[in-house]
Parts: structure tokens; C-alpha cells; sequence
């Protein structure tokens, strides 16, 4: 697993989910900091395309050997793609966690709730 | 993070520069896992060698003219054909059969013996010993902090000690005083990976050198972590999820451990249990499709999960279940609630992964 790193151009949410914008899609995945906490990733149990995701609220399911942990939408929308290949690759999440490992990507239903996600610094500072 | 209570092994400062990452467990800060992660771990042992701090087990020393008779009292299996340098494993049950640890109990000479315990119940093993011993010309010795206890398991792991020992390492279920890394041991030819391998009880203040140079002759440390996926997959039982005083031994499938004829404390119940056949099964199951059951996911029509995790071997979900004795037969298809999502699963023989190169051991 990489070092800890936290991209500046991602909004974040406190329970360790980040958000990257496009217009009114965002994509969403975890943290480095989650995928550290939770160890090696061995399944991830997507939502299914079309299903309605609401902020804070979880959306799926991610496992490691140990655990199972929900991952909470920062942002509330519509699941417009869900990301097929960690169905066989779920490690991405560890290796990749704001690349390869992204999880969903919604349509957003309020794109104004962004403002309530924090920053790089405001993340990292409460880690 | 970790509460300045919990109390640490001898090896506390070999996990911290191998990169451990420590929680608390039953009140010892042990390493769950290292940094190359748990399947690296996992599969080092099933491959070659992994080494694993287990000193935060307790150990219990029986000696006096009555010890052969005492355990023979408290244990369940027979202990009086223990020879000296055997190894043993039996069961700890209440009057009522119910199962209050499972041990590990060695003969180091015609009125000596070692007893390990498993961490979190020590403290009330020891207990139960001591108030049941009273009868008996005995002395039940809490011998705990006088033992590290290193297990060096997997497919080279005989070659690892035998290369720093004095002489022949005991055989599979065997245990013998020996010299290893010039210090003493007891070598115990004994383990809960399915792998061959030895553990070894040594004096704590021996501990890091023994563990530095296994180390470098190749063994990989392993966490807990591991060591439950590893032996999960070996099929052995974990007190506290597969076996509980809420169980007795015949539905966990460890009538064999049990010799009525000793008269043990709960062999009555026992006896009863066995001749009334059990209700319900402990058996190993495999998922079919995706996902991975968890200790205390519900079986649909009856039954629960009581151990669950992904194999690394195996790369599927497995675990162990109790179910309803009727659909306990290996083949048998059945489904747990895994979260509020059905996934199928099927009763899997015992051991859900063998060693390909090995026909009968187990």
C-alpha cells in the first residue's frame, strides 16, 4: 500500500468518503486513510445502477479478510455507473483508492449539498 | 490508541519493528497483522514458514501425585493415556456439559503436566482448576508469565528449528525438552495452522533472540489475523465463536475429545447428549457465489454462522455453521442472511483446504 495521500482537487467527507466532480456527476470512493483502517480490500458489494443514494447514508459494502464496513455517500443522487471491475479486482481500493478504486459514480440530486463536504486540509487535519 | 492496561508479550518491541499493527486482545496488545498484510501472511505459512507470537495463551502447570487423576477429573479426553512427551487436546466442561475452553495439554513427566488455555479464559480456568482440586494431592500452578510461546508453522518450518536445535525435533503431537538457538525450550511438535510445524515454550527473557534469528533463517511473522483465516480453513475450532458453554461437544463435533468412561466433570451430560444424538451440527460451509459470511449471520430455515471470513487459499467465502442436524450431511446446499442479502452456501468436508501434497493428515 502506497503512502497516505490526499488529492487536492477531492472534497471529502468526514467518515473518510471522497467525491470528485464532474458538472452534476460526482464520482465517489474511500479514503487512504479508510482503505488503511480496513485493511486488505477482498470484496466490495456494489448498489445497483438506478438506485438512489442519500448523503451520510450508506451504499454499499466494502470487506477486508477481517471486516465488513458500509461506506457512506457524501452526496445524494442518482447511481449512474457502479465500478465493474473490482467485482475481480477489489485491491484497487487499497493500491488505487482515488483511481482504479473509485466505487459509484451519481447524478446528483442537490449538487449545493457539496458545500457541506470539507477540503484537503480540513480532512486531514481532523485524521 | 491502545489502552496503557493492556499487558504485552515479551516480543512487544520484534512486532513493533516488523511493522506490526497492535489492538487489544483478551487484554494483551497483540500484532493482527504485519505490513506485507494478511493474505501475504496467510499464504507465507501455507507455503513456507510464518512465526507467530502466541504468549499471550496461558499455560497451567498440574504436578503431585494425583495429577494424572485430577485431569483426568477436569479434562475430557483420557488423560491417563497420555504418555509422558504426549500431547493432548480435550475440552473444560461445566456440570452440564457445556464447554468452558479448549486446551491443549501436554505430559512433561509421570506427575507433571502443561495445560494451555486460551488468553481470554485463563483467568477462570485457572479458577475452575484451583476450586476443584481441593480432593487431590495436587499443585495447580498459574504459570503464565514464566512462558513465551513462539509457533513456527508451515511446510518449512521443521527445516527453520531443526537447523538451530540440538537434536531431533518431536514428532507431530509430541512434545520434549530440547536446546534451540542455545536456549531452552519445550519444543511441542503441535499447532492450529493445518501446516507441520512446531511451537515453542521458552522463557520469556529468551524470546526476542529466538524470534530474531527464526526471522532471519526465513520464517515470515504472522498476526492473528492469519493465524484465525489459517486455521478456519484447517477446520479448527475458535472458543468464543464455535464453541461456547451454550454448546455441548457432540454438536461441535468433538465427541472424539470426549471419553465418558473417565467420568469427567460434565460427562453425564455428555454421555446423554452423545446418546441422544444431536439437534444441531457444527459443520464447514463454502459459499457457492459472491461474498463473505460472518460469525453471527442467521442461516435461512434455522442455524447460524459461528465463524466466517475469505479464504485466502481457496479465494471464496467459507466459515462454520451450526445447523439443524437434518441438513448437516456434506453436499447439502443451504443459504445464509449475510446482511439482509441471500447467499448460497454448501456443507464442505473436513478440512475446507488441504495441503495438496498431503493425502491423510489433518
Amino acid at each position: 500500500m502506497a503512502e497516505a495521500s490526499y488529492p487536492e482537487k477531492l472534497h471529502y467527507h468526514a467518515e473518510h468518503d471522497w467525491a470528485l466532480l464532474d458538472g452534476d456527476v460526482a464520482t465517489f470512493g474511500i479514503t487512504w486513510f479508510a482503505q488503511d483502517a480496513l485493511g486488505e480490500v477482498v470484496f466490495f458489494d456494489p448498489p445497483e445502477v438506478g438506485s438512489t443514494v442519500t448523503a451520510n447514508e450508506f451504499y454499499a459494502e466494502v470487506e477486508s479478510v477481517k471486516a465488513v464496513s458500509d461506506v457512506i455517500a457524501p452526496l445524494s443522487g442518482e447511481i449512474v455507473e457502479v465500478n465493474t471491475a473490482l467485482a475481480d479486482a477489489p485491491e484497487a481500493i487499497n493500491e488505487e483508492p482515488y483511481d482504479g478504486g473509485w466505487m459509484v459514480k451519481v447524478k446528483l440530486s442537490d449538487p449545493a449539498e457539496v458545500d457541506s463536504l470539507l477540503d484537503r486540509e480540513t480532512y486531514v487535519s481532523g485524521l | 490508541m491502545t489502552s496503557p492496561t493492556l499487558k504485552r508479550t515479551a516480543l512487544y518491541d520484534c512486532h513493533r519493528e516488523a511493522g506490526a499493527k497492535l489492538v487489544g486482545f483478551a487484554g494483551w496488545e497483540m500484532p493482527i497483522q504485519y505490513d506485507e498484510g494478511i493474505r501475504s501472511e496467510h499464504l507465507a505459512v501455507r507455503s513456507r514458514t510464518g512465526i507467530f507470537d502466541v504468549s499471550h495463551m496461558g499455560e497451567v502447570e498440574v504436578s503431585g501425585p494425583d495429577a494424572e487423576a485430577f485431569l483426568q477429573h477436569i479434562h475430557s479426553n483420557d488423560v491417563a493415556g497420555l504418555p509422558v512427551g504426549g500431547a493432548q487436546y480435550s475440552l473444560l466442561c461445566n456440570e452440564d456439559g457445556g464447554v468452558l475452553d479448549d486446551l491443549f495439554t501436554y505430559r512433561l513427566s509421570p506427575d507433571r503436566y502443561l495445560t494451555v488455555t486460551n488468553a481470554a479464559n485463563h483467568e477462570t480456568d485457572f479458577a475452575w482448576m484451583r476450586s476443584h482440586a481441593e480432593a487431590f494431592d495436587v499443585e495447580v500452578t498459574d504459570a503464565q508469565d514464566a512462558y513465551a510461546m513462539l509457533a513456527v508453522q508451515g511446510p518449512t518450518a521443521r527445516e527453520i528449528v531443526q537447523a538451530i536445535a540440538d537434536g531431533p525435533l518431536p514428532a507431530r503431537m509430541t512434545a520434549a525438552r530440547g536446546i534451540v538457538f542455545g536456549r531452552s525450550a519445550l519444543i511441542c511438535g503441535t499447532g492450529y495452522t493445518g501446516e507441520d510445524g512446531v511451537e515453542l515454550l521458552v522463557e520469556p527473557a529468551d524470546a526476542a533472540a529466538m524470534w530474531d534469528e527464526i526471522v532471519r533463517r526465513g520464517a515470515v511473522p504472522a498476526g492473528l489475523a492469519a493465524r484465525d483465516t489459517l486455521r478456519l480453513e484447517a477446520c479448527f475450532h475458535l472458543y468464543g465463536n464455535d464453541l461456547s458453554t451454550d454448546c455441548n461437544p457432540i454438536e461441535a463435533g468433538l465427541g472424539w475429545a470426549c471419553k465418558e468412561q473417565t467420568h469427567f466433570i460434565g460427562s453425564d451430560a455428555v454421555r446423554a447428549a452423545r446418546e441422544a444424538g444431536p439437534q444441531r451440527k457444527l459443520v464447514p460451509f463454502k459459499l457457492t457465489g459472491p461474498g463473505i459470511a460472518r460469525a453471527g449471520n442467521p442461516v435461512v430455515g434455522g442455524g447460524e454462522v459461528t465463524s466466517g471470513t475469505l479464504s485466502p487459499s481457496l479465494g471464496i467465502g467459507i466459515g462454520m455453521a451450526y445447523l439443524p442436524v437434518t441438513r448437516a450431511t456434506v453436499g447439502e446446499t443451504f443459504e445464509i442472511d449475510v446482511r439482509g442479502k441471500t447467499r448460497p452456501a454448501i456443507v464442505a468436508a473436513k478440512p475446507l483446504y488441504r495441503h495438496p501434497d498431503k493425502e491423510t493428515d489433518g
